[in-house]
């Protein structure tokens, strides 16, 4: 108990962050679109995050939920430590949280304004994320190289989102919007290819105990397959690119599911870096984590309601299939 | 800079939590209020309630939102502001926030969907079910957060290890001895803001003649429910303060601004209490009235804070909080009773009452942040009554940082309540036509459905 619970926490943790940048990914995506489309088009696809924005961001309360649940040391040293970006995102998904709804009751006059806001929340809210993860990944720092890596992530992760969004759109969009969609797309996947690849780069150079644990054999060959198989899903995504044609035929969501295939393998790779410590170099799972009878009090519940919010999660997404039109609740 | 991030790390927090729980105060009310009409709809056939709902779905939604955003810069503040706390209480206070992010927020979250959106999408009961649980769901977050809030004020069930809170039994910590009227009042509180934000509104509606027949059954409504409540929460507010007399007997202190312990305690109705001369400057008192309402013996003994000394809250904050509620709360159940009067068998009220209820619009929110200050602060010094201060438990940032940030937020907060209330002021005054309802309509029939999915919702 003693040694697994933090382990399977620190798991969940994992998996609540990776739902949440795959699904608050493409949302927070489609906001940084919102200024190349049109204004009809932008109505569009605000609608078609509609009934989902808000379940999306529960995933981040769940992530730093349980950051404070099974870690509380470290909640409090993450957290102080990130202050300034954490403050920034804050507000940044309050905007945009609220520009949402605004834009269409405030009034026509001031719909450009929550428009602006809608965008610049998403983008605020999205660099923040990247500096935060990229503040982490270097063990909460505070020297100049950090600082870049720090801002390297902070760059990458928006393009990752622009990507997630520009796919959601292939899916739930058509004809003139679709196609801007592959346009975005284009463009947006190569910034994220080549950020994620300086991150691999970048990251056994600045911390020693990551690049020991990856370039050791056969530690080497185990994990191979993580960057081989990135590799296949910016083949398949290319490729899905240059054939508009089969996303009309409504093979967007292949965009989408590499995107998501993507995810999956950096933060796989992300926490064999990581683990076994919250705060790489400073604090194993094992010394920030809270009393066994807490964790276990609380595993009830994770297992009792976690399996039930990931089913009806599916049965809303499945209730809302199909192509976003004009959304109102009249 | 000289001023201690301390005291700005607490107006920080305060200025966040003050913000956030304006909304779901409406919103936990509001859900069952949109619960209500959908189920008269059904029951009745009238148009009138479907449009009432279409309606309050509106202004449901733009609060929700509030809530939510603001909600999860709570869910980090915790951590930026109060460090300490988690390290010490984490024990405690992580699982029950768990708790509500697990029962609670997603339950919410996920089903507002299907509630603001999926009308077209399913059928007339799932979408009933759907907003049932979106109402199950904000009461739920409430129960969760007023338990970890009445157990940091009467803490029970945990023991101290290595300067560590410990939890001993899980019951005795949920329901701790405050949890129980605090949960019922917050719950109160919330509906008695929702009856006097719909009357309110409803009234300025008729008021401006932009009402339709939804109009004055909302109005009813509200007026009724509130005419029920507020009776119910002086009651329940006046059991409450007994709790808090037997389990933290400093803050009542506070609330009466008792100085020395005495028998047969006056009663001050307004006052200007002076901490540096321990006594109250321009009392008008009733005489015996603290004793017998507290004990209710005309001579019975009350404390003062001469027992507490170094170690009770500010004073005159929760001396003149508390009184601000109360007479929230006796406003409340006169302005209540006397439209429910005036309403009463199908009567439309007359201009005066109209101009009382759209006055008393937001009245809740007044006595909601009153009340939360005569909580929070007459916890002080105490974060954890008796158990952990305050002091040992804040971050250690500049002054400069919390600053920049404390402005941010606030600038912030303006701007969006005022966004807000414009919002539900430009709603109220659309004529009713204009508020138009889309083609299809909880319908079953699958047709309609399928051509719903195809030209949207
Ligand atoms: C519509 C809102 C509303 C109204 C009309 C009242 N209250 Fe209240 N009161 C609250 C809303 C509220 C609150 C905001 O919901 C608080 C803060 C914490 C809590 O549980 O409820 C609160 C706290 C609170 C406390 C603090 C207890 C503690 O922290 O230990 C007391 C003693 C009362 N109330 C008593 C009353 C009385 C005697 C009222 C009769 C007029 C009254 N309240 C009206
Ligand atoms: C139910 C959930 C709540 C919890 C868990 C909670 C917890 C806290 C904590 C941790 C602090 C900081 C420590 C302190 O200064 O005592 C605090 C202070 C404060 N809270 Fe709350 N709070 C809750 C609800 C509210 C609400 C709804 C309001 C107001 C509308 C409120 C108003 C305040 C104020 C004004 C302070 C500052 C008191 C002072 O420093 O003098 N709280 N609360
Ligand atoms: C310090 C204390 C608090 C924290 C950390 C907190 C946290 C949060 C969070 C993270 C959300 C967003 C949930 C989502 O994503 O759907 C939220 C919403 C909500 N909170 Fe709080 N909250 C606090 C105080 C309160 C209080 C005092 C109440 C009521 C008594 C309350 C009731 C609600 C409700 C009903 C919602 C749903 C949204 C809404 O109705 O507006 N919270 N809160």
């Amino acid at each position: 108990m003693e040694f697994w619970l933090p382990v399977i926490y620190m798991a969940t943790m994992g998996l609540a962050l990776l739902i949440y940048v795959i699904l608050d990914g493409y949302d927070l995506g489609v906001g940084m679109l919102l200024p190349w489309a049109e204004e009809d088009e932008k109505d569009t696809m605000i609608a078609s995050i509609g009934p989902f924005w808000d379940a999306n961001e529960t995933w981040i309360v769940l992530g730093v939920g349980i950051l404070l649940i099974a870690f509380p040391m470290a909640h409090g040293i993450v957290l102080t430590h990130l202050y300034i970006p954490v403050t920034l995102m804050l507000i940044g998904l309050t905007l945009r949280g609220v520009a949402f709804d605004l834009r269409v009751k405030a009034g026509d006059h001031r719909k450009g304004l929550w428009n602006r806001a809608f965008f610049a929340g998403s983008s605020l809210a999205s660099l923040s994320q990247g500096w935060m993860l990229g503040a982490y990944v270097t063990g909460l720092q505070s020297n100049l190289t950090s600082y870049l890596f720090a801002g390297l992530i902070a760059l990458t992760l928006p393009a990752l989102y622009f990507v997630l969004g520009a796919a959601w759109l292939l899916m739930k969009t058509e004809a003139d919007l679709q196609q801007k969609a592959i346009k975005w797309a284009r463009v947006a996947i190569l910034p994220m290819g080549v950020g994620l690849l300086l991150i691999s780069i970048a990251t056994p150079l600045v911390s020693q105990t990551i690049a020991d644990k990856w370039f050791t054999w056969p530690n080497l060959l185990m994990m191979s397959p993580i960057p081989i198989f990135t590799a296949a899903c910016f083949g398949i995504m290319l490729w899905l690119l240059k054939n508009p044609a089969r996303v009309e035929q409504g093979q967007g969501w292949i965009l989408y599911a590499a995107t998501v295939a993507v995810c999956l393998l950096v933060s796989l790779g992300l926490g064999y870096s990581l683990y076994p410590d919250i705060i790489i170099g400073q604090m194993t799972i094992w010394e920030a984590s809270a009393s066994v009878k807490s964790l276990l009090f609380t595993l009830f519940g994770v297992a009792l309601t976690l399996p039930a919010i990931i089913v009806y999660t599916i049965v809303i997404y499945r209730i809302f299939h199909g192509k976003a039109a004009d959304l109102s609740y009249d | 800079m000289d001023i201690d991030p301390f005291v700005l790390a607490r107006i920080q927090f305060a200025a966040n939590i003050s913000f956030h729980i304006l909304f779901p105060a409406i919103s936990i009310g509001l859900a069952w209020f949109l619960l209500f009409f959908r189920i008269r709809f059904t029951q009745t056939g009238d148009k009138a309630w479907e449009y009432a709902y279409f309606f309050w779905v509106k202004v449901f939604a733009l609060t929700f939102a509030m809530g939510v955003v603001s909600g999860i810069t709570m869910s980090f503040q915790f951590g930026t502001n109060w460090p300490g706390f988690m390290e010490k209480a984490g024990n405690v206070a992580g699982p029950l926030l768990g708790y509500e992010v697990l029962s609670a927020f997603f339950l919410e979250a996920s089903f507002l969907g299907i509630m603001l959106y999926g009308k077209n999408r399913v059928s007339n009961n799932i979408h009933l079910i759907s907003t049932f649980l979106v109402a199950f769901g904000t009461t739920l977050s409430a129960f969760w957060i007023l338990s970890l809030n009445s157990w940091m004020q009467t803490p029970t069930g945990y023991f101290i290890e290595d300067g560590r809170v410990m939890v001993d039994s899980w019951l005795a910590v949920i329901f701790n001895p405050s949890f129980p009227y605090r949960f019922t009042h917050m719950l109160l509180a919330s509906v008695l803001t929702c009856a006097f934000l719909i009357a309110g509104v409803s009234a300025w509606r008729a008021l401006k003649k932009v009402d339709g027949p939804a109009t004055w059954k909302v109005m009813r409504t509200g007026v009724m429910v509130a005419a029920i409540a507020a009776p119910l929460q002086i009651l329940v507010g006046d059991m409450h303060g007994l709790n808090t007399l037997e389990h933290q007997p400093a803050k009542v202190a506070a609330m009466e601004a008792i100085w020395e312990t005495e028998r047969g305690a006056p009663f001050t109705l307004v006052a200007m209490p002076d901490e540096e001369a321990r006594s109250n400057r321009f009392a008008v008192e009733v005489p015996y009235a603290a004793s017998l309402v507290l004990t209710h013996h005309m001579d019975g003994e009350v404390q003062g804070l001469n027992d507490f000394e170094g170690d009770h809250p500010p004073v005159a904050m929760v001396f003149w909080s508390f009184r601000v509620m109360l007479l929230v709360g006796v406003l409340m159940l006169c302005v209540s009773w006397w439209a429910a009067w005036r309403l009463r068998k199908g009567n439309r009220a007359d201009r005066l009452v109209l101009r009382a209820l759209s006055l008393m619009t937001f009245s809740g929110w007044v006595a909601v942040l009153a009340g939360w200050y005569v909580t929070e602060i007459g916890r002080q010094p105490w974060i954890v009554s008796g158990v952990l201060r305050v002091q040992d438990v804040v971050a250690g940032h500049s002054a400069a940082t919390v600053v920049s940030t404390l402005f941010g937020y606030v600038l912030l907060y303006v701007l969006l309540l005022i966004s807000y209330v414009a919002a539900v002021r430009r709603l109220a005054t659309k004529p009713a036509e204009s508020l138009a309802m889309g083609p299809v309509v909880f319908t079953e029939d699958s047709h309609s459905r399928q051509q719903a999915q195809k030209g949207g919702a």
